[in-house]
């Protein structure tokens, strides 16, 4: 019972690895994804993307500036042009 | 013949010469690593990207509401040459190849009735094509006071290549690059930047995507990223190539100095030996005729 969660820059593939929940800020909204979510697209704003590794965890920000994430069946993919761990 | 002393001095300048070469030759094998290490970081990005602009663009399609990076201008007669070559030299006939075909690339056009223009990254293109085309050249972007080079300064060619498409200064941006293949194989290559060509569908699930904002909007936003990654990954391959044609370039001269070395050698020893023996005759016959 685990989201598959990736976040890829331009020049390395930061983080793939299984967590509970990825709160992840849309040009529209945050919006938060868990383990079957719908296939989605959107882009994001800059803004810090809150890893829950398991169900009640402290999340662990990370800060992104532009790019998009898209949900699927293998899990969310976020896109980021620039990460700060 | 030479002297003694000249010959020794020839070994010794060879010497020397040998020693840069192989120097250089380690360090290009030591950079040669990180760059293709650097080149296979990128791809996951990439592939992504181009994953999903293939099946956005497969459901924008040409359509009218299409962002213009992707539909173009309509017109098809001012073409953008982008040139990404080093900025050092010493790497054997890379730069020379790289030029070479985008002098094709641009005789092509100009046979065709285009307009062309130049937009330079690098340094070492500049003269060449200068030669050719001086009129033709236009902007440029130096790398050359960058020491690793990054997704800045990508950012910053495509920011301006793409300031420059929107103000109308062309219609067609080409890419010219070389592909790193091996060491041994660099192959300079030509690929179509802007209006970004629709990246070949890699796999169309059935189910339903939801967008936010709409596709349109995303597609909007992705073009000029995708543009970017282009180039980001053409400057990967750029480091990747220079580095292993530098390296090649090098291990022959290395080889080449000591060829040289060995046969001046020889003929050092040889040119001592009759020395030698003349000085010999020279006593010798001195001493019979007393």
């Amino acid at each position: 019972m685990a989201l598959h969660f990736e976040l890829v820059t331009p020049e390395k593939l930061v983080r793939s690895q299984d967590v509970h929940m990825v709160v992840v800020p849309g040009t529209e909204g945050e919006f938060g994804v868990l383990e079957g979510h719908a296939p989605f697209m959107s882009t994001i704003r800059d803004g810090n993307v809150q890893v829950y590794a398991s169900a009640g965890s402290a999340p662990e920000t990370i800060a992104v500036k532009g790019g998009f994430a898209e949900v699927g069946a293998n899990g969310l993919t976020v896109l980021a042009e620039h990460v700060e761990a | 013949m030479a002297s003694l002393k000249e010959l020794k001095d020839r070994i010794k300048s060879v010497k020397s010469t040998q020693k840069i070469t192989k120097a250089k030759q380690m360090v290009a094998a030591a950079k040669l690593r990180k760059a293709q290490a650097a080149a296979e970081a990128a791809r996951p990005y990439g592939e992504r990207l181009a994953a999903v602009m293939g099946s956005l663009a497969a459901k924008v399609g040409k359509s009218e509401s299409a962002p213009k990076l992707l539909a173009g201008t309509g017109a098809d007669q001012r073409h953008l040459l982008v040139v990404v070559n080093t900025d050092k030299g010493l790497c054997g006939g890379l730069n020379a190849n790289i030029v070479k075909e985008a002098k094709a690339q641009a005789k092509k056009l100009l046979a065709e009735g285009k307009d062309v223009t130049f937009y330079l990254v690098g340094k070492k293109g500049r003269a060449p094509i200068k030669r050719d085309f001086e009129k033709l050249i236009g902007k440029g972007y130096d790398t050359s006071a960058v020491r690793n080079i990054g997704f800045e300064e990508a950012e910053a060619i495509a920011a301006e290549l793409i300031e420059m498409f929107d103000a109308g200064a062309f219609d067609v941006a080409h890419l010219v690059y070389p592909i790193f293949q091996s060491a041994l194989a660099q192959e300079p290559t030509t690929v179509q930047l802007i209006p970004v060509p629709a990246p070949e569908v890699a796999e169309e699930s059935g189910a339903v995507v939801e967008y936010e904002p709409d596709e349109e909007a995303i597609l909007a936003e992705l073009a000029p990223r995708y543009v970017k990654t282009q180039i980001f990954g053409a400057l990967l391959e750029r480091e990747a190539s220079e580095q292993g044609a530098s390296m090649t370039a090098m291990d022959n001269a290395t080889r080449n100095a000591g060829e040289l070395i060995d046969k001046l050698t020889i003929q050092y020893n040889r040119s001592r030996q009759a020395a030698i023996t003349t000085e010999l005759i020279e006593i010798i016959a001195g001493a019979e005729a007393l």
